[in-house]
């Protein structure tokens, strides 16, 4: 890598470093998540669907179905990880982005710079569920590229918001755990990902409405298997994605540098 | 390389107001300085020393750092700056070797750079034989040693330190002061804050005391001390309970006279035949000793607290 590489790139290679350090966990967590999961509910749960409703949901198989919102959940995942943990890290249990602030480095490219090195294990993650779910012939092949751009564009911009979250931290005291429960589970239970949103109470669908989960599990079915999605929405679930991540980036950004220079 | 006028840096305070946590300083330190900046806890040192290395925003006044002004140019500035702060923030998943590319690589420097200079400053810092250890293995002076190896990895031009020995046991503080004193031999530019009057005596060749986040004196240690103290310094205890009723006996012995919660303080330039006067009034102390005078003099005297209490 150059000197002429921006600044960001330095804080990503200090942290896919570190994630080296960690690449025995990360594979293995990659490749056992999706087997888990297609194993007990994809192939467990499915043939129970699939004996009671021939066509399947939506007219595909349950793990069809469910393929691509599990993708897409991984990948947010993935994002949750590798950005709250860092920026805990960086800020209260080892401080390294004081050290980091201390250089040439501005708050801002250290933020940039631990979205950019979320971002590769986003797509190492939604590469390798991939893989599996094509070996459980849950997706075809012509389906890698649209599927799992969208899935890693989705990661990418939970770990945007999760950028600006985490940097308010003070004290980590349940933060994660909090996260997990009052955020990520019921992202995960009412997004549509196990059944259409539609069947939910309409005094429910609203979660799904405002979850980045929801939104790119419709835009994973329609490009999967060609769930009908009108044009209107797949281009608003395109941009609340993005505008969940941007927003995101651009007040991690802020609170990265803030928090460094008081 | 720094010059600031009229420094100030406030925090909001509660209920109403603001603290001045600096409280407009003027500063000056020349290339090849060793720099210290005195002061009890809470005195304002590590604000200072955090506005000079670019960390921290000032509330107002004047600061160029290396001809710069760090609130426009602070990357410039960081990039020719060293920082040692006061708590380590090395990573401890890294070895010692991997911690300094992992830092020199922040600034952007090449690896082909940084592998002779990495191993330079191992030798340096005594750590050779550390390279390959893990950083939570180390003790706290070799950790240390680590944080300023870590340090001049950009080759600064000025060396900024937090406290640089506090929390380590004497031995691992003379191993530090060693590699400080050659650093200075080098012409590099130290900036130290301290509170402990040794080290200030060892490593700087001028300072300033700050209290309240003031300057209250500035000046060579040994010219601060001609001025604020006299050349010796006599500490008798006659017991805790019984050190204030001597005091009034001990009236017109040396030029002046300092009561401290386990003994008393009488600065002359005679000590020795002052302490045979005590004797000589009849008040024999449990414990004498007669001292050259040292910055811990100065600073009782110019902010009326030990720096050891405070």
């Amino acid at each position: 890598m150059s000197i002429s590489a921006p600044p960001s790139f330095r804080v990503a290679e200090y942290r896919l470093r570190n994630m080296w350090k960690w690449r025995n966990a990360i594979i293995a967590f990659g490749l056992g998540n999706p087997v888990l999961y297609l194993v007990s509910i994809g192939l467990g749960v499915g043939t129970l669907i699939n004996a009671n409703s021939p066509d399947g949901v939506e007219g595909v198989p349950y793990l069809v179905f469910l393929a691509p919102a599990l993708l897409a959940i991984a990948a947010i995942q993935a994002g949750q990880d590798e950005v709250a943990f860092p920026t805990l890290s960086g800020f209260i249990w080892q401080r390294l982005f004081v050290g980091m602030r201390a250089t040439s480095l501005t708050g801002g490219q250290i933020a940039d710079g631990v979205l950019l090195a979320a971002f590769v294990r986003i797509l190492f993650t939604t590469l390798t569920y991939w893989l599996v779910l094509w070996l459980f012939g849950a997706v075809d092949a012509g389906s890698a590229l649209p599927l799992i751009t969208v899935s890693t564009f989705a990661g990418l911009c939970w770990g945007g918001l999760t950028l600006a979250l985490t940097a308010r931290v003070t004290d980590e005291g349940g933060y994660i755990a909090l996260m997990w429960r009052l955020v990520i589970m019921p992202m995960f239970l009412f997004s549509g990902t196990f059944y259409p949103l539609t069947n939910l109470p309409i005094a429910l669908q609203w979660i799904g409405w405002i979850s980045p989960l929801w939104h790119a599990t419709e835009l994973g079915r329609w490009l999967s298997y060609g769930a009908p999605l009108p044009v209107w929405q797949a281009t608003i679930s395109i941009g609340y994605l993005a505008a969940l991540g941007l927003a995101g980036l651009l007040l991690g950004r802020r609170f990265f540098e803030g928090r460094l220079t008081t | 390389m720094i010059r600031a006028r009229a420094l100030t840096k406030a925090y909001p305070a509660k209920p109403s107001g603001e603290l001045l946590a600096v409280a407009g300083i003027d500063l000056d330190v020349a290339p090849g300085e060793s720099f210290g900046i005195l002061g009890a806890n809470g005195a304002g040192k590590s604000t200072t020393m955090r506005m000079i290395g670019a960390t921290l925003q000032r509330t107002s006044g004047e600061l160029t750092i290396l001809g710069r002004d760090p609130i426009h140019e602070g990357p410039l500035i960081r990039a020719h700056l060293g920082v040692v702060p006061q708590q380590d923030t090395l990573d401890t998943d890294l070895t010692v070797r991997e911690n300094l590319l992992t830092y020199g690589r922040y600034f952007g420097l090449p690896r082909s750079q940084l592998r002779p200079r990495i191993e330079e400053l191992l030798d340096f810092t005594q750590l050779q034989d550390k390279r390959d250890a893990k950083v939570d293995s180390l003790s706290g002076g070799m950790k240390r040693r680590l944080t300023i190896a870590r340090s001049l990895i950009n080759e600064p031009s000025m060396l900024l330190l937090d406290e640089p020995t506090t929390g380590l046991d004497p031995q691992a503080r003379h191993i530090l002061w060693d590699r400080l004193f050659h650093l200075r031999e080098t012409g590099v530019t130290l900036i130290l804050t301290t509170h402990y009057m040794d080290e200030a005596e060892q490593l700087c060749e001028r300072l300033v005391v700050m209290d309240d986040g003031r300057i209250v004196a500035e000046g060579a240690p040994a010219e601060l001390i001609r001025r604020y103290s006299s050349r010796e310094v006599v500490e008798v205890r006659f017991g805790a309970q019984r050190n204030a009723e001597v005091v009034p006996h001990l009236q017109g012995i040396g030029d002046r006279l300092e009561l401290l919660p386990d003994r008393i303080l009488i600065y002359t330039d005679t000590g020795e035949s002052d302490l045979q006067e005590i004797v000589a009034r009849g008040h024999m102390p449990i414990t004498a000793l007669v001292r050259r005078a040292s910055l811990e003099d100065v600073f009782l005297r110019l902010t009326g607290r030990s720096l050891e209490d405070a």
